[in-house]
């Protein structure tokens, strides 16, 4: 008998899912114009999870009229201080319903409990409260000795970290004495909109939050709406385009954080088994679903075959399934257009002659599964090594000498994210200094702290988020 | 396989070939592991495996032949109420209460467990390479099939190598076919995981059956990154040589949840083929009654208290 891990579901007896969210306009729950609504599934199981408000262009308009009265009413008015109250009691409440905050992501993104549990929640908790530190100290931020906020801020958030990024939006907004209009993605609008839930409880003033859901015609409301004085938004590098052409000649302002190919370089010296854990954390954490993914593997050629045995057998022991079991290490893909998209590129590799391969493993019959990826005998070429596939699917190159290492890292539109494994520092600096990426990891990857800015080079974006960057780019005086 | 042969350049020379491991990324890879969550079936698998897999030990200056017998005893039906418990894995004690253990045993159907004795001056390896032999000798002749010796970790910290080479090989030549030998690194003493896969390689290389962290004297002893490390070389080692060699943490290891952390480390390391008392042992003594009170939770849905196991 083997040592099989019987099934350690987490309870979703904490959640309780309404079955119908309003929008979230002037600290109220409001229905859409004309009563439209669309549905959430849990894309684990295809099951429905409540129906949520469609905004129409009035209800952004409507939205954003409150965020501005709030803004020039009350926000604005208020002492640094007690704004930055506001942020802790937010942060407070988000520990304190950390569990329940963590279930409801797991349903409705499909990502693994574990990965609520011990990152997405705390990293978001970890945003506010370091926000809230700053609120009254704004003058010492470096960008001037009387920064001001821009106003009300557009908000469009992806799907991969729902929460997480809404408080990567809102927390330094709110810190910095903006006012927000913040639209969920349209597959995960449930743990928003149970953060206005909690700006109920934490007795934000009304207008200072508005959290709007819809699709991309919602978000083309915001960030077209005269009202709106800067647009933050992460996503997708096309909807980004998008975005940097409809604001351009307009007085609003724009963070983009978007797409990113990242190369993740293994160096000979390298620690192999701690490399190992960096290659599946880079690629297989919130199964593929980060920008900031390391997508492309770039391992020195004489420790190619040794690292892909351990890296395979490493692959052969990842726990695919149910993301509410606390044993499982990859969940389900987002949504079934995610998957069909997944599903387009990997064939792409195949057809261009790369090799593929995937663990043996059984995935649920039911929802929007795949299996961990490695495509071998990738080249620069392949479609596999230049398009974001935003799923668990790595593509492994290999360099000769660490010059070409850099060539083919930043051979790429995008710049994001990269990671370097090497035992020599030495290495690491020369290395990170040649990359042009916005976030480089050394021995590690996915890191992610609120005091560290994060953002991207190339077309993975515009402006850093996190830090006293991040704090910049909601300042006039800053940019 | 011979990868190295006892001189210092060929020893030198191998060692330089292992990978060096990265103290953050194995602490969190263990955390990690830390995480599993094993319930309802899988727990009560664990639990009587862990149960098979303890060195039941007792390694006190006030040892007393009593004592060893009543931990004998102990060994033998771990729950006087249950027959369905098994047996432990081994006894552990000093040279000098070998035969007790051993006479003990087998007086009282405990055939089968064998019994370890630490060896080659335990727990501090400080004595000259004749006491060692003695000991070691000392302890086969009374009973012992398992010898647990003691690296010299003066001169493994200070580049002796061969020194710690050849005593290894020698007492192992000294086992023969006559007793298992397993190999105390003494982790807390090496203090870096690097040292800790070195000497592992070391121990391995030297004829080492098994690689054991730690005397229990000294803290910190079975931590989850140097356990993981030492399963890490145990599977590369088999890689390589294809002889599996087993691996037994020792000291800290108290609670039902330590163990099945353990066990977790070892399903998702070296994998399911070392879950096994042939290739896994834990050195624990207090760890057996926190085992029998999970074992009674799990089997009557509620907790005994701690005088529904015995204390000895």
């Amino acid at each position: 008998m083997t040592f099989e891990y019987a099934s350690a579901p987490e309870s979703t007896s904490v959640v309780k899912i309404k079955p119908e969210y309003g929008l979230f306009i002037n600290g109220k729950f409001l229905p859409a114009k004309g009563g439209k609504v669309f549905s959430t599934i849990n894309p684990a199981t295809e099951a429905h999870l409540s129906k949520v408000a469609f905004a129409a262009p009035s209800d952004v308009d409507k939205a954003v009229a409150a965020a501005r009265t709030a803004y020039s009413k009350v926000w604005s008015k208020m002492p640094a201080a007690e704004r930055g109250k506001y942020l802790f009691r937010i942060a407070r409440i988000l520990q304190e319903r950390a569990r329940e905050f963590a279930v409801l992501e797991t349903m409705d993104n499909g990502k693994p409990i574990r990965e609520t549990r011990d990152t997405d929640i705390p990293l978001a908790a970890a945003h506010f409260f370091y926000h809230a530190g700053w609120a009254d100290k704004l003058e010492h931020a470096g960008v001037g000795t009387a920064p001001k906020p821009h106003g009300v801020v557009g908000q469009i958030i992806p799907w991969n970290f729902p929460l997480l990024m809404l408080s990567w939006k809102i927390a330094p907004a709110l810190a910095t004495g903006n006012t927000v209009v913040l639209k969920p993605a349209e597959t995960t609008p449930l743990t928003a909109l149970l953060f206005a839930e909690v700006c109920q409880q934490a007795g934000l003033p009304a207008g200072v939050v508005n959290i709007v859901t819809g699709d991309g015609s919602t978000g083309a409301a915001i960030v077209n709406h005269p009202g709106i004085d800067k647009i933050a938004f992460t996503g997708s590098t096309d909807v980004g385009k998008g975005i940097a052409r409809a604001i351009a000649g307009s007085k609003k302002s724009a963070t983009l954080e978007l797409g990113g190919k990242g190369a993740n370089i293994v160096f000979e010296d390298a620690p192999i088994d701690e490399t190992v854990e960096g290659i599946i954390t880079g690629i297989f954490f919130n199964q593929g679903h980060v920008c900031c993914a390391g997508s492309r593997l770039l391992v020195q050629e004489n420790i190619h075959d040794e690292l892909m045995a351990k890296l395979k057998a490493r692959i052969s022991k990842i726990r695919v399934g149910d993301p509410l079991d606390k044993n499982t290490d990859l969940g389900a893909i987002n949504s079934s257009a995610q998957l069909e998209k997944i599903r387009e590129l990997t064939a792409s590799g195949v057809e261009e002659g790369a090799e593929q391969w995937s663990p043996s493993c059984n995935l649920p019959s039911k929802g929007f599964w795949f299996p961990p990826t490695v495509f071998t005998g990738v080249t620069q070429a392949h479609k596999i090594a230049r398009e974001e596939i935003f799923g668990p699917v790595l593509s492994v190159l290999t360099f000769r000498t660490p010059q070409e290492a850099i060539e083919k890292a930043n051979n790429t539109p995008f710049g994001l994210s990269a990671g370097i494994w090497t035992d020599k520092g030495s290495r690491i600096l020369w290395t990170a200094k040649h990359l042009k990426a916005g976030v480089i990891w050394a021995n590690t990857f996915n890191k992610f702290d609120p005091a560290s800015p994060f953002g991207g080079y190339k077309e993975s974006g515009w402006g850093r988020e996190g830090g006293r960057h991040g704090l910049a780019a909601y300042l006039k005086g800053g940019h | 396989m011979r990868v190295m042969d006892g001189t210092l350049p060929s020893i030198k020379g191998f060692l330089k070939t292992l990978s060096p491991v990265d103290q953050v990324g194995a602490e969190a890879r263990a955390a990690m592991l830390a995480t599993r969550s094993i319930k309802t079936s899988s727990k009560s698998w664990a639990i009587d495996m862990a149960i098979s897999m303890i060195d039941l030990t007792t390694l006190e200056g006030a040892d007393t032949a009593g004592k060893v017998k009543a931990i004998c005893n102990k060994a033998v039906r771990p729950d006087p109420s249950d027959s369905t418990v098994p047996h432990v894995g081994a006894i552990c004690v000093y040279n000098d209460m070998v035969r007790v253990a051993r006479e003990h045993l087998d007086a009282s159907g405990g055939k089968d467990i064998p019994v370890a004795a630490v060896s080659t001056a335990f727990p501090s390896g400080r004595a000259s390479l004749e006491v060692k032999k003695r000991d070691t000798e000392d302890a086969i002749a009374n009973g012992a099939a398992e010898i647990d010796m003691v690296i010299d970790r003066g001169a493994f910290l200070s580049g002796d190598l061969v020194k710690v080479f050849n005593e290894i090989e020698f007492i192992k030549s000294i086992c023969g076919d006559k007793a298992h030998l397993k190999v105390i690194l003494e982790t807390g003493e090496l203090v870096t995981l690097d040292n800790v896969r070195k000497a592992s390689y070391l121990a391995m290389a030297a004829g080492a059956d098994f690689i054991k962290t730690s005397t229990g004297k000294v803290s910190p002893a079975a931590t989850a990154p140097v356990v993981l490390v030492m399963l890490e070389a145990v599977r590369d080692w088999y890689e390589m040589t294809g002889t599996r060699i087993g691996v037994k943490p020792a000291g800290g290891i108290r609670t039902t949840k330590d163990a099945i952390k353990q066990l977790v480390l070892v399903n998702e390391t070296a994998g399911p083929e070392w879950l096994n008392p042939g290739l896994f042992r834990i050195g624990a003594s207090a760890l057996l009654n926190d085992l029998l009170m999970q074992r009674m939770k799990l089997r009557d849905g509620h907790y005994a208290g701690s005088n529904y196991v015995t204390l000895d």
